[in-house]
């Protein structure tokens, strides 16, 4: 083979490699991720990653369980948790936090030990959580 | 004395904008005292910054809460460690520490290079001054560290009890130096595209800054996963988070970037390739700057936690647009001065191990954007987790591993096959044999992933043994030294080429810890009352009993109350005890009652970890401070105004009312293989850094002699 | 108030900083410029000595080991010449500048 061709041949070859992996980067992405909604956004019937900031003062132990409430980032519609499991340290009112789970009778009833709190960054000040 | 602080800082930013000024001026007239002038510019910079960086220490140091960023990051009851540190906790303290080292790192790199590179020093000046001035004015403009409070309060907020981990408060300031290293080689880059010096001159005058700058990252990053490990109360050392993909892919490039330079220093081949990959370093250091800044990705829409994530973005496509630009318009000095011989070559498979580490680099960047991607693509916001992460970054990783074990093996330009069969089979072997081995021994086969990892990881360990082994015995044939005197001298002579292959080494010691502790750990989550038992791995665990301890632990976090248990561990005869505990911090919400305040607060665990070689016992507790929620609430009602004293009591007889009639507590208890490996083999890679960065003057001095007496020859032959 | 003070004093103290070479303008420039010039002169003037020297042995005026003596002190004399060149001209030589 004359050199440009194998050039050629390389070049396409190294193309085709890496469409293939890009489009396998995609799709594994789109069909792996879980979609994350807001408590204004559940209904009952199916589970989900429920995210949104922990109700300042909602936090309640009882027994086993740890109840809260969790409302939207940016809005005021709120809906009550029941956990059960670990609660991570940065667990606390007005942290940003993500629960599996589905909702039961107007209650969202969480996985065991699905609670993760999304760690405050070192640098962002505190006033976030108010 | 904060007028004068935010006067150094905007003298600072002046002063760097006019170095980048007066040394282009330089540059272009040919007047060389523009060039100096310019030069020295970045020296006063560096002595304003150190100062403004000395007065905001001062005031943490003395508890000065009428500047804003102690009262909010500080407080007197802050163990005076954590008071030094608590500056570049804060954004403002943070973003002063950034343009510190860059000024320090920038005049390090100036006076060494002041009497050579005559035509690339100028640009890179100015590319620096540029640098600097951008974070001065973040800090002039938006964020001022010297910001005072019109009335001071009297206590201030304390730093998050999160961060108060020796660990955390090194982390910030090593990946910082890392970010700040990679600036070097990325303004002398630009400089010398500008100047249109392509040739490596660039590259020798600042490759060991980017040594440097990849050592301090790679330390950073490390430090975060330890701490992570034993502060963060769940376990694991690395979770795909955003903010630790963000430090991941500039180092991940900038590995790319330490392999790729040595193709054009030695060969003279993929010029573009290396000013592209210094350029994506440096973007990515920023990125990462940002990312951990704006709080983008944890929360899409709160742009305005931070305010200057939009100047952050800006500043971004400056660099990348101006970068790109430039490499265009230089392409045709870029042309390579040599072509790749075969594809069997070491340049070959420097230039694969380049696509796979920019190939993670791509897959982690996917990743941690896919909420924006998935946001701007579905409308809907969703998010990727470990398990995808795991599942495309493990086969690469493999490659990598694979690749760490033939890179140093193969001979630049060509080599026959027969000739990597005969340097090849041993390795090969010895890989076969471990496979052999776990299968036979372990139930390593339940995870085909790790014990392919195992595998390599022994295949790459015996080709660096056997590196050293054929130097050093070469070298005994020659001089007829010992042992450890021949080993000793080879590397000292060859720091660069023996410290990379020690780096080689640790870095498969480091992945057969994650092998290891990523498919064989064994957790439990139990509730237990003193005297309960429970089983994990082997080991039998028993709750001996409570403990409730105030004012201060032991660890030095300043944590007013401790809450813990005492455990009994046996296993095959062996006894030993564990504590682990949790830590509560007093919360500063006045809406909280004066007892309860104190138990409303922030909360970590104190883990304890059992170390060990073959695994370790990690076990962490979460006492459950509920059944003291009533005579809690008793106290509030009851001592609202009562002197501190008495509150001291109170709470005194409360924790010996936990201590003496414990509730059942929580407890978490991971019995994790091989972990240990993943901190020695970071310190073995630190090790090799180190060696391969350290000065060898005696070495270079030879090689230089040798090049200029080969020139003299030269020259004399010529006449 | 603290802070004008300090913004003027400090801008005093590093314009001075940063004037100093200006002022001295082209005497940096000039004193290279004849270092240069005698550093090259020097480096003709050893190159001769090193062929002088060479002949001298050719034509049996120097013992060998006279020359051999002679001819190392000389070439080391050379390479110093050429480094002292290389680092006003700004070249970096291979292995790295930084020491």
């Amino acid at each position: 083979m004359d050199p440009s061709r194998k050039r050629k041949l390389r070049l396409v070859v190294a193309l085709t490699t890496a469409v293939l992996l890009a489009t396998a980067l995609i799709y594994t992405s789109f069909s792996a991720s879980t979609e994350a909604s807001k408590p204004s956004e559940i209904k009952p019937g199916r589970s989900y990653d429920l995210t949104g900031k922990v109700v300042p003062g909602s936090i309640r132990h009882s027994g086993d369980d740890l109840r809260f409430r969790v409302r939207d980032r940016d809005g005021t519609e709120s809906v009550p948790v029941t956990y059960t499991g670990v609660v991570p340290d940065p667990f606390r009112d007005g942290r940003e936090v993500i629960v599996s789970g589905e909702l039961e009778r107007g209650t969202f009833v969480a996985e065991r030990d699905s609670l993760v709190t999304k760690c405050p960054s070192k640098f962002t000040k505190d006033e976030q959580s108010s | 004395m904060a007028g004068v602080g935010s006067a150094c800082l905007a003298i600072a930013l002046l002063t760097a904008l006019y170095s980048a000024g007066a040394s282009i001026f330089g540059a272009r007239t040919g007047r060389r005292e523009w060039v100096t002038s310019g030069r020295r510019a970045i020296y006063c910079v560096a002595a304003l910054c150190v100062a403004a960086f000395g007065l905001l220490e001062a005031a943490f140091l003395r508890s000065d809460f009428s500047y804003a960023l102690v009262a909010e990051g500080s407080s007197t009851d802050t163990p005076t460690f954590y008071k030094v540190t608590a500056l570049w906790a804060t954004q403002d303290g943070s973003l002063l520490l950034w343009a510190t080292l860059l000024s320090l790192f920038a005049s390090a790199v100036l006076f060494l290079t002041r009497r050579s590179l005559r035509d690339i020093a100028p640009y890179a000046t100015a590319v620096l001054g540029c640098i600097a001035a951008f974070f001065l004015l973040l800090m002039v403009g938006w964020e001022n560290p010297f910001d005072t409070l019109a009335a001071p309060p009297a206590e201030g907020a304390g730093l998050n009890p999160l961060l108060r981990h020796p660990a955390m408060m090194i982390h910030p300031p090593m990946l910082y130096t890392g970010y700040v290293g990679f600036s070097i080689p990325f303004a002398f880059a630009i400089g010398a595209l500008v100047a249109g010096r392509t040739g490596a001159d660039w590259i020798r005058a600042t490759r060991r800054f980017a040594l440097i700058a990849w050592t301090f990252l790679g330390t950073g990053i490390m430090l975060g996963a330890l701490w992570s490990y034993t502060e963060l109360g769940w376990g694991g050392y690395w979770a795909w988070d955003p903010v630790e993909n963000a430090s991941l892919m500039p180092w991940l490039v900038g590995t790319a970037f330490l392999h790729s330079i040595m193709v054009q220093e030695k060969r003279g081949m993929l010029k573009i390739w290396n000013v592209s990959l210094i350029c994506a370093t440096f973007t990515l250091a920023l990125l990462g700057t940002f990312l951990v800044r704006s709080g983008i990705l944890s929360s899409i829409h709160a742009f305005g936690a931070s305010t200057i994530g939009v100047q952050f973005l800006i500043f971004i496509g400056l660099v990348i647009a101006l970068s790109a630009g430039l490499i265009i318009s230089r392409l045709p000095l870029l042309r390579s001065e040599a072509k790749l011989d075969s594809l069997l070559s070491r340049e070959a498979f420097f230039l694969l191990n380049n696509l796979v580490l920019v190939g993670l680099c791509l897959v982690i960047m996917w990743g941690t954007f896919f909420p924006l991607i998935s946001e701007a693509i579905t409308g809907t916001e969703a998010s990727v987790g470990p398990p995808w992460f795991n599942r495309l970054v493990t086969p690469l990783a493999l490659v990598l591993v694979l690749l760490t074990g033939i890179g140093p093996v193969l001979a630049w330009r060509r080599f026959t096959p027969a000739a990597l069969r005969r340097v090849l089979w041993p390795p090969v072997s010895a890989a076969a044999l471990a496979l052999v081995l776990l299968l036979a021994f372990t139930n390593a086969a339940d995870s085909p992933a790790s014990l392919a990892m195992f595998c390599l990881v022994a295949f790459v360990l015996t080709v660096v043994s056997m590196e050293l082994a054929r130097g050093t015995k070469a070298r005994r044939t020659m001089t007829g030294e010992s042992w450890p005197r021949a080993l000793g001298r080879l590397t000292g002579r060859n720091r660069r080429r023996y410290g990379g292959y020690l780096v080689h080494a640790g870095i498969a010691v480091l992945f057969l810890g994650v092998a290891g502790s990523s498919a064989f750990l064994d957790q439990r989550d139990v509730r237990l009352k003193p005297g309960d038992s429970f089983g994990v791995n082997g080991y039998q665990v028993t709750y001996r009993e409570a403990t409730a301890k105030l004012g201060g632990d032991s660890a030095g976090t300043g944590a007013p109350i401790s809450f813990g248990a005492v455990l009994d561990v046996r296993k095959d005869g062996e006894h030993f005890v564990m504590r682990p505990s949790r830590n509560y911090y007093a919360s500063g919400d006045p809406s909280l009652g004066t007892i309860s305040r104190f138990f409303e607060g922030e909360a970590t665990s104190e883990v304890d970890v059992r170390w060990g070689l073959k695994r370790d016992l990690w076990l962490a507790v979460q006492p459950d401070i509920g059944s003291l929620e009533k005579p809690i609430q008793e106290a509030d009602a009851k001592f609202a105004n009562s002197p501190g004293d008495v509150q001291a009591l109170i709470i005194a007889a409360l924790a010996e009312r936990y201590r003496s009639d414990p509730p059942p507590a929580a407890f978490r208890a991971i019995a994790s293989p091989l972990v240990a490996w993943i901190w020695l083999g970071g310190a073995i890679v630190v090790l090799g850094a180190l060696v391969a960065a350290w000065p060898s003057p005696e070495a270079r001095l030879r090689r230089v002699r040798s090049l200029y007496s080969a020139r003299l020859g030269r020259d004399l032959s010529r006449a | 108030m603290e802070y004008a003070l300090a913004l003027v004093v400090l801008a005093l103290v590093v314009g001075v900083v940063l004037s100093l070479p200006l002022r001295r303008r082209g005497e940096e420039q000039h004193r290279e410029e004849t270092m240069l010039a005698e550093l090259r002169a020097a480096k003709e003037a050893k190159y001769r000595e090193i062929r002088d020297a060479e002949l001298d042995h050719q034509m049996g005026k120097l013992s060998d080991a006279d020359w051999r003596s002679v001819d190392r002190d000389l070439r080391a004399e050379a390479i110093e010449i050429l480094r002292q060149l290389d680092r006003l001209e700004g070249t970096v030589p291979e292995g790295g500048m930084d020491r």
